[in-house]
């Protein structure tokens, strides 16, 4: 008994942070999927929209409002107000003047955006890491008091039920909306696209607004559940959601939300069952290994090499 | 179109603010547990509204200023001549190299001990720089975890010191083999994957190497990393002030001259340049040899290469342990100028800098390299009031680089092997 | 010499080639035509390693070779060209062909350091390997020049010589006339020809163009949407009901 509710926490756990990588990859997969690019900086899009969320928090707190939904609400709509556009401008600056050149100029110029962000915040905000407040307390508890206790907090149930809210808008907008059909077109094929009278440009930048908005979203979730940030908070999580992209298939929005919630699930289980210190190695050695093994990811379509 | 504009302008400006403000003009401030916030001074936010203004004009008249840009004959700073026949050209190639290696030599006579430092650690960023340029440069092959291989030859050198002793010289070549041992063994499995599968695969590496080093400790250290790595010695002559180890003997008083630190200093100086010089000349060797064409055949096109009987894995090997093998060569020269190394000194950080000097330089031109690392690593040294916006400056110029010029600052001019004329 | 038999290949439901089967003996030229987007691009990337084909056997001198890697393939001896040239055109005529016979040169890493003497002998070999062959295919003059500013049709020869200074036993040319004018088709029909009947090369040869192919091969395939329509000498070809229909057709 004690062994299972210790696995169903790991479990909890896992299913906890890898939704929020799904919520990133999304940023990553949607990119990739049109303009076949990696976004380096969009870890770092993250990072603002957690940054944006606690000055928003603090900024309400001094102002004495104390009404739970409203701050987050609030702080929710600042930071993805602020990555959104952060992520059109990146792409505006950085990317679309190389769009189409070697694949490894887009690569490079991401990585120098990626350096930048990072010390643009770490100039601006210190390097310190600074305490998240957290606004949602409490939780369920199960198991006996003297033994192992399994939680599930509020704060976790407000991660999966955002999380799925905001897949679901998602799915609804890419299948129904018009954008979201001529991002479809676009990913399908972009010159054709062009011919058809899309303003790919717009799409592209549309994609990278959206990726943006989600990763905002996992910004102010992960900054309270971790309850702290910190300017190189973004690296790691980015590159994380990236292998979580890249194990569903990239360019597949569901394999995103798989390979998050895969990932997720093994990083707690490392930490639960090993050591927390390696679940790092853990992800990127799954990463290494899915690319090798099957780089078309669980959900990807296969590719064919022109000759 | 002039309303147009001028929305498209006002969006501009506005997303200026939206991205600026936030960050720049409202400060977080720890008060004791809880966080505060606080805004920032009013030169700050002038500046966030001057920017937005700037950008507000800058798109408005994108088109007039684009027309003058247009219109300024050639920004480069040389003005296009003529070709220069090859042969002219590795003249002045070689008269560079002999200039710069006669310098070099005078250098640590003329300046003060910290200015020999900081040479040292610039000859180990152009060893660096020269051998992830096999790698990138010549063979295309996009590594972002180069920094593994540096700290492979680092803690080989620190731990066979701690552990069994050994010295700079034997672990100088047992590093280097090492650290392109573990090249190859990391390059068979993931050169086959796509350039930038293969990227994200070798930051992956990096990290994972890394993150061992950092958590090992019984062996490691652990973030408290090695200390007490040994100093190169002169044919068993020490250059400390008391001989640590028995049997050697030490170098002024083998000379009868006055102990002085700075002799240290100045012998690190010259291994690293003759090392670097070493590697220069190698690699320059390679470049012409049939494995370097067929890197830069792989990179030009890798389907023509192969009808070719190019093996793909085995090009891309050579290239990727090669550069791995100077890596190595760097780590152990580093980890005996630094007698300490910790993992914090193999962060994604420093792989990105020595990317940055590769494009910087041009990608494959080894003059463009050397230049762009003496650059790099001085600039911050001259302007220390700049110091913390190193890294800012460094990524916008990453990008700035791509967007305008991505061969880089002296771009690779190849070195060609001609047909004479017969007869 | 070499066999191709009931070869298929399938892109998810797309039945790209399917049961195509082609041989070439010694000494002879053998052609696979048919209309645009018939497969023969398809049969050919599957005989040189670039794809593995789904179903059926390939032997080259009797030993099976379908699903071996691509470059495996070339060193056993059959080179090909592309539809749209691939040289690397950055590097200079002459290089080109150096690149090709990095099998001929020691690639010893050291040996190549330190400039042996035996390595100097082969570089110097293969310097006289490329002379010879600019000379044989006209480019001589331009050895120096870098491949991308070569112009079409010399970019085409300059491929086929690349081929050749492997050594090959049978070359696979990919619409070698495509983008020539008349003139030099005609010459390059002759260099084909020379191939065969001076080095004793055999070549597999694919053309969308019927006429150019039939003065010079000995035997003629003609495939058409993956499937295979008729197979013969070029007379037998020319009065194939189904071949003039299948091409009426697409005319």
């Amino acid at each position: 008994m004690q062994d299972l509710l210790y696995f169903f926490q790991q479990l909890i756990n896992g299913l906890t942070i890898g939704s929020t990588y799904a919520l990133i990859a999304i940023g990553y997969t949607m990119v990739y999927g049109i303009i076949g690019m990696i976004n380096f900086a969009h870890g770092e899009i993250y990072m603002i929209g957690a940054y944006t969320a606690l000055i928003a928090i603090t900024g309400l707190a001094s102002f004495g409002v104390a009404w739970l939904p409203l701050i987050l609400i609030v702080a929710l709509i600042c930071a993805m107000l602020v990555s959104s556009s952060m992520g059109w401008a990146v792409e505006r600056v950085a990317y679309r003047p190389v769009r189409g050149r070697h694949r490894l100029i887009p690569l490079i110029s991401a990585i120098g955006m990626s350096i930048f962000l990072q010390n643009y915040v770490h100039l601006a905000q210190g390097s310190r890491n600074i305490g998240f407040p957290a606004l949602i307390e409490g939780g369920f508890q199960f198991g006996s008091s003297e033994g192992f206790q399994m939680s599930l907090s509020y704060m976790q149930i407000t991660i999966f039920v955002t999380t799925l809210v905001c897949m679901t808008v998602l799915s609804l907008f890419i299948s129904r909306s018009r954008t979201g059909r001529a991002c479809r077109a676009v990913s399908q094929d972009l010159g054709m696209a062009n011919l058809l009278g899309i303003d790919t440009n717009r799409i592209i930048s549309a994609t990278f607004v959206i990726g943006a908005a989600l990763a905002a979203v996992a910004g102010l979730l992960l900054g309270m559940y971790y309850g702290s940030v910190d300017p190189l908070f973004g690296f790691i999580a980015g590159l994380k959601a990236f292998t979580a992209a890249v194990l569903g298939g990239i360019g597949s929005i569901p394999g995103a939300m798989l390979g998050g919630l895969i990932l997720g699930v093994a990083e707690s289980m490392t930490s639960g069952y090993l050591s927390g210190e390696y679940k790092d190695v853990i992800s990127f050695s799954l990463l290494i290994l899915i690319l090798l093994f099957k780089p078309t990811g669980l959900l990807g379509k296969p590719e064919v090499e022109k000759i | 179109m002039a309303a147009q504009n001028f929305k498209h302008a006002l969006f501009c400006a506005v997303i200026t603010l939206v991205i600026s403000y936030p960050i720049l003009g409202l400060n977080l401030v720890a008060e004791g547990t809880s966080v505060g916030l606080e805004g920032a001074t009013t030169g700050t936010v002038i500046n966030v509204f001057l920017a937005a203004v700037a950008v507000f004009l800058f798109q408005l008249f994108r088109d007039n200023i684009m027309g003058i840009f247009g219109k300024v004959p050639n920004l480069n700073p040389l003005p296009k001549r003529g070709p220069v026949s090859q042969e002219r050209r590795m003249l002045m190639e070689r008269v560079f190299f002999v200039a710069i290696i006669l310098f070099a030599l005078l250098w640590p006579f003329i300046v003060s001990r910290g200015a020999v430092d900081l040479a040292t650690l610039v000859l180990i960023y152009i060893m660096l720089a020269l051998g992830l340029n096999v790698v990138v440069g010549l063979a295309g092959l996009l590594d972002l975890g180069y920094v593994a291989f540096y700290a492979v030859g680092a803690y080989t050198f620190a731990l066979l010191s701690q552990y069994f002793g050994v010295s700079f010289w034997l672990a100088l070549p047992i590093g280097a083999l090492l650290a392109a041992l573990f090249g190859f063994v990391l390059g068979f499995p993931v050169l086959r994957l796509r350039g930038d599968y293969l990227a994200i695969v070798t930051l992956g590496f990096g990290e994972i190497i890394r993150i061992l080093l950092n958590n090992w400790t019984s062996l490691t250290g652990g973030p408290n990393g090695i200390g007490g790595i040994p100093d190169p010695t002169l044919f068993g002559m020490e250059f400390g002030r008391r001989v640590k180890e028995e049997g050697n003997v030490s170098f002024h008083e083998t000379f009868g001259i006055a102990y002085s630190g700075e002799h240290k200093v100045i012998f690190l100086y010259l291994i690293a340049l003759v090392l670097a010089i070493f590697t220069l000349l190698v690699i320059r060797r390679f470049m012409r040899m049939p494995v370097g064409r067929a890197w830069e055949a792989l990179r030009e096109d890798e389907i023509a290469a192969r009808s070719l009987g190019l093996s793909r894995t085995a090009v891309k090997l050579s290239a990727f342990t090669i550069g791995a093998f100077f890596a190595g060569f760097a780590g152990t020269v580093f980890a005996s100028k630094q007698g300490f190394i910790s993992p914090e000194s193999f962060v994604f950080l420093e792989s990105a800098i020595i990317l940055a000097i590769v494009v910087l330089g041009g990608m494959g031109s080894q003059v463009g390299v050397i230049l762009a690392a003496i650059a790099v690593t001085i600039l911050p040294e001259l302007a220390r009031e700049f110091s913390e916006y190193r890294m800012l400056i460094f990524g916008a110029a990453m990008v700035l680089m791509m967007v305008w010029r991505p061969q880089g600052l002296l771009p690779m001019r190849r070195i060609q092997i001609e047909l004479k004329e017969q007869g | 010499m070499l066999e191709v038999q009931n070869l298929s290949m399938r892109f998810g439901g797309l039945l790209a080639v399917d049961q195509v089967s082609v041989d070439v003996q010694e000494h002879e030229i053998v052609s696979i035509i048919g209309p645009n987007g018939a497969g023969k691009t398809t049969v050919f990337n599957c005989i040189s390693g670039f794809y593995k084909p789904t179903g059926g056997k390939i032997l080259f001198r009797g030993q099976e070779i379908q699903g071996k890697p691509d470059y495996k393939i070339s060193r056993l001896g059959m080179v090909r060209t592309f539809q749209h040239v691939r040289l690397f055109g950055k590097m200079t005529v002459v290089e080109n062909l150096l690149v090709a016979q990095h099998r001929h040169l020691n690639t010893n890493l050291i040996a190549g350091l330190l400039k042996t003497p035996d390595y100097r002998e082969r570089e110097k070999k293969s310097l006289e390997r490329a002379r010879y062959w600019l000379e044989r295919v006209g480019l001589i003059d331009m050895a120096n020049w870098e491949a991308g500013n070569l112009a079409y049709g010399q970019q085409r020869r300059l491929e086929i010589a690349r081929c050749m200074v492997t050594e090959p036993q049978l070359l696979m040319l990919d619409e070698p006339a495509a983008g020539l004018n008349p003139a030099e088709t005609k010459e390059l029909d002759q260099l084909i020809v020379s191939l065969k009947e001076d080095y004793n090369v055999s070549v597999l040869l694919i053309e969308h163009d019927m006429s150019l192919v039939m003065g010079i091969s000995d035997r003629i395939n003609v495939i058409n949407q993956g499937r295979p329509l008729a197979s013969g000498t070029p007379d037998e070809i020319r009065q194939n009901d189904d071949v003039i229909k299948a091409y009426l057709g697409e005319a």
